[in-house]
């Protein structure tokens, strides 16, 4: 509760205000367990509309887990179990009659690999479409989501050629564009860039400005100028050892990324942005 | 500089270990210079003995009228195996591709575990108890017939498929299951849609290893569809069907060299089909494990 007052304090301050936003993600004491373990613990951070949020942090501290539970994709892991609350626009994300299905439709995802189907650009982003029902001006939602991506004029004359001779870089923005395609409210990206070059990098950097206009994004990064160029907020996750050895992800600070990096309020903050433990 | 106190040299018990070592190694290479020979001594045996009887003729016609040993062909025989062994195939195909996305993509892990000891369990069955099964079950009542020899084959083929599959599905990457999931695809049309299409190969393949198994099959259609019927051309499933393999059964009987010249060529003919079958699908499988692998 203590993180949510300065937040607000701080966010009085600037054009980021706030109170004005709507909250998309509130998540209140969620804690994940894989089996007996616990993966991340009582997290609490009120995620806002058309900003871009990005989570850094070290190693193994239940960043991807966490951006993952957004979009109920770990569901996927029989033994994974989420307590706490997770709401979506005021709905419990975990409550029952929620179908997964759903929340996914809304809430799409990128990976940190680029994983394109084996088939072609056209059809990569065509499939969620056609799937969904959404087959109305099919050439037309598919042109729309690649110039979103900003892929288009790289591959128009090429629609029908495989998605896999694209390079790195243009296959994660067609995966943007897949994602997009399908309209959802919201963009998890979990280390989109890790796998890119600089320059690839920079493109789904630039990229991610333009989409902010139009979807909330979860930004996961352990690339700290990366969250520093694109983020308007910032959480940090850290590491907590408990006494019986384990390692559980928690979050230190959640703030305005300008402040995060300049005079974050927490030490352990402080020591990671500024290079000194992570 | 002084000579050091040892030698690095063969000296002592050294030397005979190293006659040991030697022994083993020729030992090894024998047992498997001799399993490699026994299947290249089959194939040329059987070559030599079935070459007098192998024409056109063979291939084309039926058996003979009469008592006829050097005239006509065991089409019937081919025609039978491939009704039989088609419809086993259309039975087993989807049941197998089933089986193999419950077990791989659906079911708990230790449901998935029992149902994997199933099938090979399934696999390692006697051929000639699935056959006697399938006998009391649908001969007895309702006559030979070409289908219940494809019933036979087809449990035959389930697991052989199912478990091909299932491995093949595996090496479908998650990152293909996730990004379709992530957009909001329920798993059964994300199974459908991305992960069989990226196994085609793989389940084809399978299934071609699993038809060569099939036609090479005996014990279970003896009673089923092939002993005791005509040698008629006919392709009906619902009528009993001659097989290759009983048509080799029946003519190695029969004391004058020229039905066993056919038995022999019928051998060749089944044997080239499965080495064949089987050395084709085994490498597709090899070239479609490392274009997904990498």
């Amino acid at each position: 509760m203590e993180l949510i007052k300065t937040k607000i304090d701080v966010a009085g301050q600037e054009r980021l205000s706030m109170s004005e936003r709507e909250t998309v993600f509130e998540a209140r004491d969620v804690s994940v367990f894989y089996g007996n373990q616990r993966a991340i613990d009582s997290v609490n951070i009120d995620i806002y509309q058309r900003l871009i949020t990005a989570i850094i942090g070290p190693s193994g501290c239940g960043k991807s887990t966490f951006i993952r539970t957004l979009n109920r994709m770990t569901d996927l892991v029989p033994s994974a179990r989420l307590t706490g609350k997770l709401r979506y626009r005021g709905i419990d994300l975990y409550g029952p009659g929620v179908d997964a299905v759903e929340v996914r439709r809304r809430i799409g995802m990128v990976f940190q690999k680029p994983n394109p189907f084996p088939k072609s650009i056209y059809d990569n982003v065509a499939y969620g479409l056609r799937i969904l029902g959404m087959k109305k001006d099919l050439d037309d939602r598919v042109e729309k989501a690649l110039h979103s991506a900003a892929l288009w004029d790289e591959v128009k004359d090429r629609l029908k050629d495989s998605a896999l001779g694209l390079s790195g870089g243009q296959q994660q923005r067609l995966c943007i564009a897949r994602a997009i395609a399908v309209e959802p409210e919201v963009i998890l990206l979990d280390e989109p860039a890790s796998a890119l070059d600089p320059i690839a990098t920079s493109a789904i950097e630039d990229l991610m400005h333009e989409l902010k206009r139009d979807y909330t994004i979860v930004i996961v990064t352990h690339n700290m100028q990366q969250a520093a160029r694109v983020a308007d907020m910032t959480a940090f996750f850290g590491l907590n050892v408990t006494p019986e050895g384990s390692r559980e992800g928690i979050l230190v600070e959640y703030d305005k990324t300008e402040k995060i990096f300049t005079n974050p309020s927490d030490s352990r903050t402080e020591g990671y942005v500024t290079g000194r433990f992570g | 500089m002084t000579e050091p106190a040892f030698s690095l040299r063969t000296s002592g018990r050294l030397r005979r270990r190293q006659l040991v070592n030697k022994v083993m190694g020729a030992l090894a290479l024998g047992a498997a210079l001799l399993a490699v020979s026994v299947l290249a001594i089959v194939v040329i045996s059987v070559a030599i003995r079935g070459a007098s009887a192998l024409n056109l003729d063979f291939f084309t016609k039926n058996e003979a009228q009469g008592f006829n040993p050097t005239g006509g062909g065991v089409r019937f025989a081919i025609v039978g195996t491939a009704v039989i062994v088609g419809i086993a195939t259309l039975i087993a195909l989807p049941l197998g591709v089933l089986v193999a996305v419950y077990v791989s993509d659906l079911a708990s892990p230790r449901f998935a575990r029992i149902t994997r000891l199933a099938l090979d369990v399934t696999n390692g069955l006697p051929t000639i108890v699935i056959g006697i099964f399938v006998f009391t079950m649908v001969v007895a009542s309702h006559g030979q017939s070409a289908l219940a020899g494809s019933l036979a084959l087809a449990i035959i083929m389930v697991p052989l498929i199912a478990r091909s599959t299932e491995e093949v599905l595996l090496l479908v990457p998650t990152a293909q299951r996730e990004a379709s999931l992530a957009l909001g695809v329920s798993r059964w049309r994300t199974t459908f849609s991305i992960v069989i299409p990226s196994a085609m190969g793989g389940i084809l393949t399978g299934t071609t290893l699993a038809i060569a198994r099939a036609a090479g099959e005996t014990a279970p259609l003896l009673f089923l569809t092939s002993l005791g019927t005509n040698s008629t051309a006919d392709s009906n499933p619902l009528h009993p069907l001659q097989s290759m393999t009983y048509a080799i059964f029946k003519y190695s009987n029969l004391a004058d060299a020229g039905f066993q010249a056919k038995a022999w060529a019928t051998a060749f003919t089944l044997m080239c089909f499965v080495l064949i079958t089987s050395l084709a699908s085994k490498l597709a499988m090899a070239h479609y494990r490392k274009k997904l692998g990498g």
